[in-house]
């Protein structure tokens, strides 16, 4: 059990994350909101919880890593790492502007705190085994965190890395998949099936844990049950494309879609909205 | 000048690669090499035997392999990815692209069995676009080493360089053309043989053919310079520009297509003041089955078509 402050505390940041992602897409006038605010839970327990991370200090060697193999998630991983103190909040309203450092998927010469540059999906696995190998290599104790989209791991080199992972048995590799059972041309059961997923992962030698991806404790106490057991771990977390805000929730048309300026407007009083609640 | 001449002596350039390896394995601990179930062709296996904690087979991935690679080396590792030329660039262009390239990692893929001479494999093994694929990258260095003392030359150089390089070998031994080491420099051209009436610029295996077409067309009173270019990316520009000035017209020479290798660098090198030029390669074709000297004759890869092509150009201009 975590203790209520913990939970609510991170409550707080995922809802800034959410605000921010609606804001810097909507400046941006292009970008992918649906896919950022379904894992904006997941990316505010990691940055302000879980992972042992210095924002002074982004290349400190025994950082654990993240790898936003669903690179098009920039918006709510930048969101995180400015919230955590790695570059002002002021540059989000800059997102994808020309001659500016946040570019529209994460790159690591440019944003302090990326640690690889994504957004061709299938590719951030099969990096996120190579840092865990270094890691095994040099005998130290940092953790890789790979978050994968769902309709990602179609990309056959997805399998590729998650056999190099079982084979390695890289225990410090977790991976987390945001089950959002969207993509862009529709369901992910109606565009290529990847039920039985858990299955698959667990066939391919990995440890498989199912979460509610919206649920702060549930992520929180995930993390406790990983194991040193020479075995990688994914976690699939169970998501809602465009959470936290209704109109977009389980919607296709927001994956890679800008809100207008109702919509914006909308979303934005939707999520102070929440955000007094949770203050009350 | 360099001092160069072809002699009987051969050595397989994956011998160099993996004795060069493994001495810098030992000055090194952040070397780490890894193979794509091809290890005992690309000779890594040597590396795995010395170095059995810093070698890691990846099996039959290879892009895959190339995201490992791009991890290990954003860990402060200095990454050999090998396997065979097709595999490492064309089945894993992607992979280079977004995750060795394009964030500069210092990742060293060193592909053996490229070019028309892999011999009986034929086309599907034959990689003829790599060079072309490679030097298209942003912050890749591209290389083709000429015998095997320059191999030996080539890998702790690359080493040394911290961003993404690729080196390209031939399957079959190869002449050694060089008798002392220290003579390679990233993004340096060599001029073998002083000459005033045209230029051969070569490289990777066809260095040597070009040195035998020297000794044939001085025969015929053809005063031939002969330059080895073994980066390709970046390439000796100043080098190539003084060579079409002072000869008046250049043919280039390599074990690859025509389109986007040496032969297109030395012409966009040129082409504000171009001088007459042949660029010779493969035509635009896939390879076959057959003997390596049997391959290289039919399509053209020999100092016999140098220098009958030397002449042609000659004739013309």
């Amino acid at each position: 059990m975590h203790d209520e402050k913990l939970i609510k505390e991170i409550k707080r940041k995922a809802l800034e994350i959410r605000k921010w992602v609606i804001e810097s897409v909507y400046r941006a006038g292009s970008g992918h909101p649906g896919g950022s605010l379904s894992v904006a839970d997941i990316l505010a327990c990691l940055y302000f919880h879980e992972m042992r991370h210095n924002p002074k200090d982004p290349k400190w060697p025994d950082r654990d890593r993240l790898v936003l193999s669903k690179g098009h998630a920039a918006p709510a991983l930048y969101a995180a790492l400015a919230l955590a103190g790695y570059f002002p909040v002021e540059e989000l309203k800059n997102l994808r502007k020309i001659g500016h450092f946040l570019q529209g998927h994460p790159c690591m010469k440019k944003v302090p705190g990326v640690d690889m540059s994504t957004g061709s999906l299938g590719h951030g696995l099969s990096v996120a085994v190579g840092m865990a190998l270094a890691g095994k290599l040099d005998k130290k104790d940092y953790r890789v965190f790979a978050i994968l989209g769902d309709g990602e791991v179609q990309e056959g080199q997805i399998w590729e890395a998650a056999n190099a992972a079982s084979h390695y048995k890289l225990d410090n590799l977790i991976a987390i998949l945001d089950r959002n059972k969207l993509q862009i041309d529709g369901p992910t059961e109606e565009i290529m099936h990847l039920e039985p997923l858990a299955w698959r992962w667990q066939a391919f030698g990995w440890d498989v844990i199912e979460i509610d991806g919206h649920d702060i404790e549930e992520i929180l106490g995930t993390f406790h049950e990983i194991k040193l057991n020479e075995k990688p771990t994914i976690i699939i977390a169970n998501t809602i494309k465009g959470k936290g805000v209704s109109f977009m929730e389980g919607t296709l048309s927001f994956h890679g879609k800008p809100p207008s300026e109702e919509q914006y407007i909308r979303a934005m009083s939707e999520l102070e909205q929440v955000e007094r609640e949770l203050n009350d | 000048m360099i001092d160069a001449t072809i002699t009987d002596k051969k050595r397989n350039l994956r011998d160099a690669y993996s004795s060069a390896l493994i001495a810098l394995g030992r000055r090194n601990p952040d070397v780490v090499v890894l193979d794509a179930d091809l290890a005992l062709s690309t000779k890594t296996k040597r590396f795995g035997t010395v170095f059995p904690d810093r070698f890691f087979d990846m099996g039959i991935a290879e892009a895959n392999m190339m995201g490992v690679a791009a991890g290990l080396a954003a860990c402060g590792k200095i990454v050999f990815a090998s396997t065979f030329a097709v595999f490492a660039t064309g089945r894993s262009y992607d992979a280079i692209r977004q995750s060795i390239a394009y964030p500069e990692l210092n990742v060293k893929i060193v592909a053996t069995h490229a070019g028309i001479s892999v011999g009986g494999d034929g086309a599907s093994h034959q990689m003829l676009e790599d060079i072309a694929l490679m030097r298209a990258l942003p912050n890749m260095v591209v290389i083709a080493p000429a015998d095997a003392t320059e191999m030996e030359d080539v890998v702790p150089a690359i080493a040394e360089h911290n961003g993404p390089c690729y080196v390209r070998i031939g399957r079959a031994d190869a002449p050694i053309l060089f008798e002392t080491h220290g003579m390679f420099e990233i993004g340096k051209g060599y001029v073998l043989r002083e000459g005033s009436d045209i230029t051969v610029i070569a490289t990777g295996t066809m260095t040597a053919e070009a040195l035998k077409a020297y000794d044939l067309l001085k025969k015929e009173k053809i005063d031939a310079r002969i330059i080895h270019m073994p980066t390709i990316k970046p390439l000796d520009e100043k080098l190539v520009r003084k060579a079409a000035k002072e000869t008046g017209r250049i043919i280039t020479c390599e074990e690859h297509t025509v389109i986007g290798g040496l032969g297109d660098a030395v012409a966009m090198a040129i082409a504000k003041k171009p001088v007459p030029m042949i660029r010779i390669g493969v035509n635009d074709v896939f390879g076959e089955s057959g003997e390596a000297w049997q391959l290289m004759e039919k399509y053209g890869l020999t100092a016999e078509n140098i220098v009958k092509r030397a002449k042609e150009l000659i004739k013309k201009s």
